[in-house]
Formats: C-alpha cells, structure tokens, sequence
C-alpha cells in the first residue's frame, strides 16, 4: 500500500471538490444544491489542511476553523432562502422558479 | 495503520460523495454527506489536526446536517425531482464525463511533476491553535463572531411573516 503523501490529499480534494460542482450543476432539488456547496467548501478545507500539514504550521487549520464558520452562516441563511420558496412555490425544483426570466 | 485508515477513508469519501448526486431522496442523500463528513474527520485526525477534526464533526455532524434535516421533514415527502438520469440524456452526461477525466488528468500530472514537501507534523491541539488564534487571528476571529451574528438577525428576519396592510 502506498503511504499517502501532499499529493494524494490535493488530489482527494479535488475529486471532492469537482463531485461537488458537478451535483450542483446537475442536481435540480434545492437542498441538494446546497449540500453540494458543504461538499465543495469540506474539500477546500481538506487542501487547506494539508497545507497546513506541509509548511508544519497551524495557519492553514485556523483558515479552515474561518471557513467552518462561514459555511455554518452560509448554510444558516441558505435553508432560508429554501423554506421560503418552498412557501411560495409549493416546489423544491428549481427549473420551476422562474420568476425572473424574461 | 495510517496509511490503511488514510485509504479506506478516501475510498469512503468519494463514494459516499458520488451517491449524492444519484440518489432519488434527500434524505439519503444528507445521510451520504454525513458518511463523507465522518470520512474528512478521519483525514484532518490524519493530518494532526486534532482540534478542527472535532470541531468539524460537531459543527457538521451535530448543527448543519441535523438543520438539512429539518427543513426536508419540513418539506416533506412531496418535495422530489427528478433523478439526473431522466432530466440529462447519457450520452450528453457521458460525454461531459470524458471531458472532465482528460482534464483531471492533466492537472494530476502537473500536481506529481512538482515536487511537494513531505508532511510534517503540524499539531492542532487545543493550545496551538489556541495560542495563534488570539494571537495572530484575533481581529478576523472578532469579525467572524461579528458575522455569525449577522446571520442570525438575517435568518430570523428572512422567516419572520410580514405585516400585511391591507
């Protein structure tokens, strides 16, 4: 077995973070969108984490510590946003919210 | 041993991740981010990185997915999409697929051409991060604490119903 080195985490991360675009483009269900936002903000936690691990400081965790928080806020209002138009729109596709399109 | 918990918590990850963009019900798909959640605690543990390890489970774990939670029981059952299936047709789907692979792999070869640092021991233990955080990071950790505050005022006044006058 390979031991894993910087590289192999990068890389992880990255497979993390293109799963996460890739569900956000294709996935229609709003609370899916957002899940895939946690998904793709983890993996950017995940790269700093391991840049952390390379220089062999703790600044890249504390960045990440930011990022956790700002997800949480982000998530927070988020959900929000998804209550209400679920309210409005009886519906959690968004194809069908098309209210602004001209 | 490290290296064995490393693989089996990659190999969890990306297919518990994968799962999430095909499976039909939300809430399977929020029980796939926790797996994948659980799997990036073992690799910050990994990493030395014992503090944001735990934080990261509780913050996620604990607060965000159990919100995700709430808001699809309060959907409710009705709320479904289509599958990714049915909305795209496989050849289209297939050939963005070709497309990303060609490019990843490009970009992993330039990632293992440069030759990056062996890891070091960074550990995050509670008096590390402390100590640097108050230190160094004091006035972003006030303006965090600042902006989740913020939040909360917005998440309050975006679902409090509004005066009608009519």
């Amino acid at each position: 077995m390979i031991h894993p080195t910087a590289e192999h985490y990068l890389v992880l991360s990255g497979i993390l973070f293109s799963i996460g675009l890739f569900g956000l483009f294709v996935r229609r269900h709003i609370l899916i969108m957002l899940l895939c936002l946690e998904l793709m903000l983890n993996a950017a936690n995940l790269a700093l984490i391991t840049a952390s691990s390379v220089h062999g400081q703790t600044d890249g965790q504390i960045v990440s510590f930011f990022v956790m928080v700002i997800a949480a806020v982000e998530v927070t209002i988020g959900l929000a946003i998804a209550v209400l138009l679920f309210k409005e729109k009886n519906t959690v596709d968004t194809e069908q919210m098309t209210s602004l399109k001209g | 041993m490290a290296t064995v918990f490393f693989w089996i918590a990659s190999v969890l990850a990306v297919a518990s991740a994968l799962s999430i963009l095909f499976v039909k019900k939300p809430t399977r798909a929020l029980l796939a981010l926790l797996v994948c959640m659980i799997c990036l605690g073992v690799l910050y543990t990994l990493l030395h990185a014992y503090f944001v390890a735990i934080v990261h489970l509780i913050v996620y774990a604990g607060a965000v997915l159990v919100l995700f939670l709430f808001v699809i029981m309060l959907e409710g059952l009705g709320a479904t999409t289509l599958p990714i299936q049915r909305r795209f047709s496989p050849l289209h789907l297939a050939l963005t697929a070709t497309a990303g692979l060609i490019f990843s792999f490009f970009i992993v070869k330039i990632l293992c051409s440069s030759k990056l640092p062996a890891l070091q021991n960074a550990a995050g233990t509670v008096e590390n991060i402390g100590k640097n955080l108050f230190t160094n990071y004091l006035l972003p950790f006030e303006l965090v604490a600042v902006l989740i505050l913020v939040g909360i005022f917005a998440a309050v006044s975006l679902i409090k119903p509004e005066n009608k006058k009519s």
